[in-house]
């Protein structure tokens, strides 16, 4: 029988959430800033699915599934908003939308 | 049993650690989908068999798709032959192949070792999500279902053409 150590779980959970902001925090390409977006909400999700598995109850699952409906409106309109800034800038570098009026 | 959930988490955080430091886009998919594979095990050995269902078909499968999709319209260097040939090549995709495998091989043996499904403690399978869900929690749902719809009609006018916008008018 599985016995995961809810710390060690939960210590995955924190792990991909720190690598997630890193790579917010880092990189300057929207591409890879939506990327870094996505691992922070999966390692959120992973948290409320470890949280669930401690207590047997349901409901840290819904929360993941709300989790995911959240990132996938997120990334739709995010995609979205990245082309209509391509087409503006000709570029994916976020630096260079900086400025009003770009 | 307990490694197998220390070798799925070795390979969720090789993977996204591969994820913020590469330069193309696409091996950056590729490792973020495995890592989201790895993930997907870890909830399957935490006994929540559905949100590992979900997070294999939504996350690897739609989310990344979506990604794929914008970064082949941004990035026209893909049509030409030479980065195609390149592809091709074992460097490319053995470095994504490697971690896969070795989820599958978790996966088999998870499968294989005992009766089926994984020797979990206590497993909350989609019948008691589908009745949580649709009970106490059904105000959530339909916030969910708003929140999809806000963003369809977001990213639909998002994403037009500026020729075909006529309700930004002083825009340019």
């Amino acid at each position: 029988v599985i016995t995961i150590p809810t710390s060690h779980a939960l210590l995955l959970a924190g792990v991909l959430f720190l690598l997630g902001l890193m790579g917010v925090m880092v990189r300057r390409n929207i591409i890879f800033i939506l990327l870094s977006l996505e691992i922070m909400l999966n390692a959120s999700g992973l948290a409320f699915i470890v949280a669930g598995s401690v207590w047997g109850r349901p409901d840290g699952q819904i929360m993941f599934l709300f989790i995911l409906a959240m990132a996938a409106a997120e990334v739709s309109v995010g995609l979205a908003l990245v082309l209509q800034l391509y087409h503006r800038i000709h570029t994916l570098d976020a630096d260079q939308a900086n400025r009003m009026r770009g | 049993m307990n490694v197998l959930f220390y070798i799925a988490a070795a390979v969720a955080v090789i993977c996204t650690i591969m994820v913020i430091t590469r330069l193309n886009a696409v091996h950056a998919l590729l490792y973020l989908i495995v890592s989201l594979l790895s993930v997907a095990l870890i909830f399957l050995l935490l006994g929540a068999p559905f949100a590992a269902a979900l997070e294999v078909i939504i996350y690897a499968g739609a989310i990344m798709v979506l990604f794929v999709f914008v970064v082949m319209m941004l990035n026209p260097e893909f049509q030409s032959i030479r980065s195609r040939k390149q592809l091709l090549r074992p460097s490319m995709w053995l470095g994504p192949a490697m971690p896969a495998a070795i989820l599958l091989g978790e996966l088999v043996y998870v499968m294989t070792a005992g009766s089926g499904s994984p020797p979990v403690n206590v497993e909350v399978g989609p019948h008691a999500l589908g009745r949580a869900l649709f009970g106490p929690y059904v105000l959530g749902v339909e916030l969910a279902s708003i929140l999809l719809m806000a963003g369809l009609v977001g990213a639909y006018h998002l994403a037009r053409p500026e020729a075909h916008r006529t309700s930004e008018g002083d825009d340019q």
